[in-house]
């Protein structure tokens, strides 16, 4: 992508951004700002609003925005359908990654791949070139080829679901990955598999979000910025010394 | 000769053989159904004492039925006096190029991916002789009797070898066997007919593609396959392409004979005209289809149903020899007001017989679909088995999936196993789907073609394709 890294726009800016589910606000004016080249986390305790968050900016309808804004690369993302925000390079890595029977990881992988290079006027690559790819990203999240044969996540476990979603990211090589808990569930070596993609993916104009509980996660990733989350706004922003504050006191420290 | 000029002479010759030929002014007979008209149909026809001594068994016997009422299935009464029961084919206007084909089933045929011959073949356009389909299954032909297998118009095999049409003609659907057979086996006007000798492994699929009279033989079609002891044969039935007929009501047979060791292979991709959004038109598409499989011998019925108003079918099999295996694998998809009833039996007489069912019915907009099957073990079926799969879709909320499946054992033996399962496309598939950049239509499509891949792999490669392509059209403006 030709967006030139470092001329001060920032990747994603969040402005003041409200959402409700229901009757129900959870967002209440979160602000937030990811340059390109940075790794961002957000923590938070359950229920402060993380996934709502994750989950608006891809844009899906569970939670109805009702003021703020957010934009991508500058251009409006809360205009933009789930699909055209794919298109303009915003991944989410789901928490839960759900199943699609009888369509074969491969076939979905490809046909996601395709419909981004299309919507972005670039030549779709066929069956050969896409398996080359394929088989690169599968060593990098050690998942075993037969996997891509099944059906989208049919019958994975919950540790093969995450890989998987980290090996879509992999190939769609994203503008900026939102990874919403992408860590629960997951043993030491599979962790180490997740940092390994997310660390693959870091360039200058590129940007990762995480979202998580834990900090266990920043073991393996170092993030530029943690952000603290409560009460459906980011109450804190600092370094790895936040993470490691809130380990030790725990998330009521934060609570507002 | 050339090549070239014999096949030319060979297309002329074939044209003049096959092409319609009558020496009456009027091709459509009075409307209405009695003696009479059966008569007027087989002598039109210049059919042999047996068969309208057949016809007419069958319409005395039609006479004593009651339309069946069991199926969930709801439309106007029919009135059976007010059709035409014989129209000869008319030939179809030619059409100079593509561009006078109507825009509609232009845009069709570029979705399902169709060949451009094809195109002009399905719509009639002239194609340039050397090219044309018609010298293809002139090819064809000659190459199947070379290998001693029939095949052409159930007509052509009434003229050419009444011997196997008495033989077997009713021999699986008898004529008393339900109404719409019943009334199929009074008036039929033509159909497919094939034999397969001894032994003989069919080198191609067949199918009505190279039929050279297909034309209009839609309304009351009779087909009937004959797979001689140790032969092979896989028969094509339908296209994906849109099909309209001005006849509402549809009325088909198929009968298959499996003799010992013989395969048989029976593939459908049903797209008659469903009706309009709001229900209004559409097919009703009432067809009895049956297979009687003798020793080791397997029949496998493959059928993808997208069309018509109502589908009333239960391609079936009688297992009637030992170690005799039937398939069914099923699709079938209900939008927008469109009923489908539709499902089949497995009769186990023989022993050691083994059946599979799978059924995937798909329902979207208002649509209805139901499965409906028998299974039944005969006393003396030791060692049968069967398994059965039924799994229903549901896109939005206003659709329903019905599922009545039958189990009959009377043999202690017998394996018999049932697996149910209903689900909907859920909201975070298709999200799922949108987040990785794909569109909710094309997310919909993949996420049907997925639920039905078990049954479309059971189709012929190109078919296939095309039939995948079908289940994304058939379901446009279903979500959204």
């Amino acid at each position: 992508m030709s967006q030139q890294p470092n001329d001060g726009t920032p990747l994603l800016e969040v402005r003041a951004l409200q959402a409700r589910i229901d009757d129900k606000a959870i967002l209440k004016g979160l602000d937030l700002t990811v340059m390109p080249g940075e790794v961002h986390a957000i923590m938070g305790p359950n229920g402060s609003g993380k996934s709502t968050f994750a989950g608006v900016l891809a844009g899906r309808d569970r939670a109805e925005v009702t003021g703020g804004s957010a934009t991508l690369d500058g251009k409006d993302l809360l205009a933009m359908a789930p699909e055209e925000r794919a298109v303009a390079g915003l991944f989410l890595g789901f928490q839960y990654p759900v199943e699609i029977p009888g369509v074969g990881n491969m076939y979905f992988l490809r046909t996601a791949l395709n419909a981004q290079r299309r919507a972005r006027g670039e030549e779709e690559l066929d069956a050969v070139d896409f398996l080359g790819l394929a088989k690169e990203k599968m060593k990098l999240v050690e998942m075993d080829p037969a996997f891509m044969n099944r059906g989208v996540n049919e019958g994975f476990s919950g540790g093969e679901k995450k890989r998987n979603e980290v090996l879509q990211m992999a190939v769609l090589e994203p503008r900026l990955s939102i990874l919403d808990e992408i860590d629960s569930g997951l043993d030491i070596d599979a962790l180490r598999v997740v940092a390994r993609g997310v660390e693959a993916l870091r360039s200058p104009d590129r940007a990762t979000l995480l979202v998580t509980h834990y900090q266990r996660l920043l073991e393996y990733i170092v993030p530029d910025k943690i952000h603290v989350m409560a009460g459906g706004r980011i109450v804190r922003t600092g370094g790895r010394e936040l993470a490691l504050e809130l380990e030790k006191k725990g998330y009521a420290w934060v609570e507002p | 000769m050339t090549d070239a000029n014999r096949e030319l002479t060979e297309i002329t010759e074939q044209k003049y053989k096959y092409g319609f030929v009558t020496d009456v002014a009027e091709d459509r007979i009075r409307k209405g159904l009695d003696e009479d008209i059966v008569r007027l149909i087989s002598s039109k026809k210049n059919e042999p004492a047996f068969l309208l001594d057949f016809r007419l068994k069958a319409f005395r016997h039609w006479l004593t039925l009651e339309e069946p009422t069991w199926a969930k299935v709801r439309y106007n009464p029919i009135d059976y006096q007010e059709i035409v029961y014989y129209s000869a084919p008319k030939p179809r206007k030619k059409l100079a190029s593509m561009d006078e084909v109507d825009p509609e089933l232009r845009e069709a045929f570029a979705k399902l991916g169709i060949p451009l011959e094809e195109q002009k073949r399905l719509s009639n356009v002239a194609v340039d002789a050397v090219f044309d389909s018609v010298s293809v299954a002139t090819t064809f032909k000659k190459k199947l009797a070379d290998m001693g297998v029939i095949f052409g118009s159930f007509s052509d095999a009434v003229r050419e070898h009444p011997e196997l049409v008495e033989r077997y003609l009713g021999s699986v659907v008898p004529y008393t066997d339900n109404y719409f057979a019943t009334l199929n086996s009074a008036v039929f006007s033509d159909g497919s007919f094939a034999y397969i000798p001894k032994g003989v492994r069919c080198p191609m699929e067949l199918s009505t593609y190279f039929r050279i009279n297909a034309a209009d033989t839609g309304q009351f079609e009779r087909t009937l396959i004959v797979a001689d002891e140790g032969s092979h044969v896989s028969y094509l039935e339908g296209c994906t392409a849109p099909q309209r007929d001005q006849n509402q009501l549809h009325a088909a047979v198929v009968e298959l004979v499996a003799l010992d060791g013989a395969e048989i292979k029976y593939s459908t991709v049903q797209n008659w005209y469903p009706g309009d959004a709001e229900g209004r038109g559409g097919i009703f598409n009432f067809v009895t289809k049956r297979g009687k499989a003798m020793k080791r011998s397997k029949i496998s019925w493959t059928q993808v149903e997208t069309g018509s108003a109502i589908t009333w079918k239960y391609p079936s099999c009688i297992l009637q020899g030992d170690d005799s295996v039937g398939e069914f694998y099923s699709v079938a998809l209900a939008n927008h007001r469109q009923q489908a009833d539709t499902g089949t039996k497995m009769i186990h007489i023989g022993k050691n017989t083994r059946s599979t069912i799978v059924s995937k019915g798909i329902s979207a907009g208002h649509g209805q679909n139901t499965y409906r099957g028998q299974v039944k073990i005969m006393k003396g079926a030791d060692g049968a088995r069967n398994h059965s799969q039924c799994d229903s879709l549901l896109i939005g909320g206003h659709c329903g999936a019905h599922t009545f499946p039958y189990i009959e054992a009377r043999n202690p033996t017998a394996q018999v196993e049932h697996e149910a399962t209903t689900s909907k496309i859920s909201e975070d598939q298709l999200f799922y789907c949108r987040q990785r950049g794909i569109k909710e239509e094309d997310a919909v499509s993949m996420i049907v073609n997925g639920f039905a891949r078990q049954v479309l792999k059971e189709l012929p490669m190109e078919f296939a394709v095309e039939a995948q392509k079908l289940l994304g059209m058939s379901l446009e403006g279903s979500v959204g």
